[in-house]
């Protein structure tokens, strides 16, 4: 009976969390203090980035650990970013969704002008993924012509959500 | 940077094999957990146990499950399309280890609260894999590199 019973609950708990997870994976997020015109009239806070201590620690807002409006560089990134937006993608080696990741960014880039991709090895830079509190690959960020971080998806996103999501960082 | 859990970091699998081994054990657990208090439930826990003994350290083709899907399943089906590296299913394999042998020792110690929980979690973590394609071990990966790597300046 015992055993029956934790059968059932491992199983349908397992499930709803693999359905959440199906839902959740891929989707882009929109990050960061609002559009560029509200920024620049001052109306959101740039939120200060969180330490690279202590990677378990969630209480800061969902703004602010989602690092939106958090501005990358080039040097920091190992790489040019592009004229219009840049897909940065934290990626660890043997990691099936991540290859699958890559095959669609490097299209999307190729389809999209002024859009570059840039693949990150997590494990050669823990330093960005604990600023960034990235704690799955892949991770991709979309930044905006700055270098801020725009939107995010974690796991493997979907070609159309790339594109529209480019479309929308693009045009603000 | 780590050493890849396969000896050769380019070893590449059929990916319908390890989902098939997964959902094998799924059952297996399922049974396990529904009779560990008998003998049954106790030999098929030692038997698992070597089973996921044999793909962690040894490598998937001593995997039985594996061997199991190459011989009399995948001949069957239409030739392999996708490939996935090796070494997530091997490291799947040693998580898997360590609950049943953990398991086991609660069994023998006569801790069967120890025995049942960890066999629930392989099979949830099992279960995981087998349904979603979800790699349990993949995503603990990252963050305990992010724990115990020392870290860099910025």
């Amino acid at each position: 009976m015992r055993g029956l019973s934790l059968v059932l609950v491992v199983l349908v708990a397992a499930t709803a969390f693999g359905l959440w997870r199906r839902q959740t994976d891929g989707r882009m997020k929109s990050v960061g203090g609002g559009s560029k015109a509200e920024r620049e009239r001052g109306a959101v806070q740039f939120p200060v980035p969180v330490g690279d201590d202590d990677p378990e620690v969630d209480v800061v807002a969902a703004s602010t650990a989602e690092h939106g409006g958090e501005q990358l560089t080039a040097a920091q990134l190992g790489a040019e970013l592009g004229s219009e937006a840049t897909l940065v993608q934290f990626s660890t080696a043997f990691c099936q969704p991540c290859r699958a990741t890559r095959r669609i960014l490097d299209e999307v880039a190729g389809m999209v002008a002024g859009t570059v991709h840039i693949e990150i090895d997590a494990e050669a830079h823990l330093d960005l993924v604990r600023r960034l509190d990235v704690r799955r690959t892949p991770t991709v960020l979309v930044l905006d012509s700055q270098g801020r971080i725009s939107k995010r998806a974690v796991g493997l996103p979907r070609k159309a959500d790339v594109i529209a999501a480019l479309g929308q960082v693009i045009r603000s | 940077m780590t050493q890849p859990v396969d000896c050769d970091p380019r070893v590449e699998v059929d990916v319908r094999g390890p989902r098939f081994a997964a959902a094998i054990t799924t059952v297996v657990l399922a049974v396990i957990l529904l009779t560990l208090d008998s003998t049954l439930g106790a030999t098929l826990l030692v038997i698992q146990t070597l089973v996921f003994a044999l793909g962690a350290f040894l490598g998937l083709r001593y995997q039985p499950y594996g061997i199991l899907f190459r011989t009399l399943v995948q001949p069957r089906l239409a030739p392999p399309s996708e490939f996935e590296d090796a070494a997530p299913p091997r490291f799947a394999a040693l998580v898997g280890f360590i609950f049943t042998a953990v398991a086991l020792v609660g069994l023998v110690t006569g801790m069967s609260v120890i025995a049942y929980v960890a066999v629930a979690m392989a099979l949830g973590a099992a279960f995981l894999n087998a349904a979603f394609g979800f790699c349990l071990g993949c995503e603990m990966y990252l963050i305990g590199r992010r724990i115990f790597a020392r870290p860099v300046a910025a």
